[in-house]
């Protein structure tokens, strides 16, 4: 689903956010990502979503060959990774409602399919209570959960996380992780960003590991998963 | 079996390709609707934009508007290229007759008015006022005038001077005068005038898309989370641009509007005024407004400068925001 070939990003000024990166992800994978601050993780999941380009190498989600896509054709693939923020990245000045349509009304969805599959999304992460809500009002984990909803409403095949429980407490941190989980057993492809290591072994998935802008290790290739 | 349900299918399918077009209708009309009422939320500043893109507008269409009752005014004098022929205090009513006559067959002349000297004095005596005084006059002191229509190519200036010439040298002829040249100067005057008014319009339509422009440009900093947001979760640069697009359309058009009352109101202001000037020169002149056809290039011109210059703020500006 996500294939990595000698990916090399490098910003103007020479600094490298990716070095040489190579892995294959499969349909249906749950894969953690994880390493220190400025390791890249931000890096790989912007060239994954086109936020960035990279600089060198290859980069394919479900067989689109990034390198190659034009500007205009961005949009369109987009529609098909969701990308969930640790800063949520929520318009406050609309209600969770409108907030979790928008991938819909974007993608031009009728009126009563819009409602449908929002309430859906909603319900899934437990706040269709909420609907009419500002994102103002809700807790952090609340606001994460909108955004998670946002990334998932429209079903797309892939979903990246940027430190989604970066600011939530452990009990938190595990309710959004089985959320995570139960979208990975209908079949969504996810890369979750996260330093939380604790997190993570607990969790006995795929993990990559990167440390200075190379890919220091997979878990998938010593056997361990 | 099959058949029918590739029936069903096809059926489907272009019930759900309408279905698309009815969505994609809703949606600009919903868009339109939405910024529409993001404008009536804010209503002050929507209301100064709006005036000031009415002022700039109204200033060249009022103009023009001026302009064409001018023109309508001096349309009644453009038959006035005519040649009026004093004759001399001898010539007899009978012998004038005479000439005009002759002047009939002259292939240059159209039509020709003849005034006898009892009917000319008739005429001043009704409406000079000066009755008395003429009635102590022992003879008529007017001559008989022969007025003169050039056919219509011997009515350009060339040609009518060498027709009037040609009827100076006339014996009974006392004076002859063209009243053209005053008529060609207001023309001359009104086509300065003309221009001037399209060089106005031009230099302030680009002030209005100006003023969307920049309107716009802010609107999009405002907006600059949202479409940041819009562009990640895949919304394409038209569905981003639409409202904003929509927004200068509308100040477009409110402009129009206002500067369409604006024009109105002064041309009520100023119609007392000039139907009481028209009175002293006897004239039934009125002021008068747009018609329909101006009010629609007024309208449809201003949306279309809304609609241009956010365009160009647009595409100007939403390049500038991709999201990190």
């Amino acid at each position: 689903m996500i294939h990595f070939d000698n990916v090399t990003k490098r910003y103007p000024g020479g600094h490298e956010g990716l070095s040489n990166v190579s892995f294959h992800i499969e349909p249906g994978e749950m894969v953690f990502l994880t390493g220190h601050s400025g390791a890249g993780k931000s890096t790989l999941l912007k060239l994954i979503g086109l936020l960035e380009r990279s600089t060198r190498g290859q980069v394919r989600v479900a067989g689109r060959n990034l390198t190659r896509l034009s500007r205009s054709q961005i949009p369109y693939h987009r529609r098909e990774v969701g990308m969930i923020f640790q800063d949520h990245r929520l318009l406050y000045d609309r209600t969770v409602f409108d907030n979790v349509a928008m991938p819909l009304v974007v993608a031009g969805l009728g009126h009563l399919e819009i409602g449908r599959r929002v309430r859906a999304a909603l319900d899934k992460v437990g706040l269709l209570s909420k609907e009419r809500d500002l994102p103002v009002t809700l807790s952090g984990g609340e606001q994460q959960r909108v955004g998670i909803a946002r990334a998932v409403v429209s079903k797309p095949p892939v979903v990246l996380a940027d430190e989604p429980t970066g600011n939530l407490d452990p009990a938190l941190s595990r309710e959004i992780m089985s959320l995570f989980e139960q979208f990975n057993e209908v079949g969504v492809t996810l890369l979750i960003a996260t330093h939380d290591l604790d997190l993570i072994s607990r969790m006995d998935r795929r993990i990559l590991v990167l440390e200075k802008s190379r890919l220091a290790r997979d878990s998938a290739s010593e056997g361990a998963c | 079996m099959i058949r029918k349900q590739r029936k069903k299918q096809s059926a489907k399918i272009s019930a759900r390709s309408s279905l698309r077009v009815d969505i994609w209708l809703m949606r600009h009309l919903q868009v339109a609707l939405a910024s529409l009422g993001r404008l009536v939320r804010t209503p002050l500043s929507t209301l100064m934009t709006t005036l000031v893109i009415g002022i700039a507008l109204a200033l060249p269409s009022g103009l023009y508007l001026l302009l064409n009752n001018a023109e309508a005014l001096s349309g009644n004098w453009d038959g006035a290229a005519s040649i009026s022929l004093f004759l001399t205090q001898e010539t007899s009513d009978k012998q004038a007759h005479e000439l005009a006559n002759k002047l009939r067959l002259d292939p240059a002349i159209l039509q020709i008015q003849v005034i006898e000297r009892s009917v000319a004095l008739e005429e001043f005596r009704q409406l000079s006022g000066f009755a008395d005084v003429l009635e102590s006059l022992k003879e008529n002191p007017l001559p008989s005038l022969i007025i003169v229509e050039p056919q219509p190519e011997h009515a350009e200036p060339a040609p009518a001077e060498i027709l009037l010439s040609r009827l100076k040298k006339i014996k009974e002829v006392d004076f002859a005068q063209l009243d053209l040249e005053w008529v060609r100067r207001f023309h001359a005057i009104t086509e300065i005038a003309q221009r001037g008014v399209l060089i106005l319009a031009s230099l302030l339509g680009l002030s209005v898309l100006l003023i969307v422009g920049n309107t716009i440009r802010l609107e999009i900093q405002n907006r600059h989370a949202e479409i940041e947001i819009t562009k990640l979760i895949g919304g394409t640069n038209a569905f981003i641009r639409r409202p904003f697009l929509y927004n200068g359309a509308w100040y477009g058009l409110f402009g129009g509007i206002s500067a369409w009352l604006m024009v109105s109101i002064s041309l009520l202001l100023l119609d007392n005024p000039v139907a009481r000037l028209a009175g002293l020169y006897q004239s039934g002149f009125e002021l008068s407004g747009a018609d329909l056809a101006t009010l629609g290039v007024l309208l449809g011109g201003s949306t279309l400068l809304g609609l241009t210059g956010s365009w160009i703020a647009v595409g100007r500006h939403l390049n500038e925001i991709e999201p990190t």
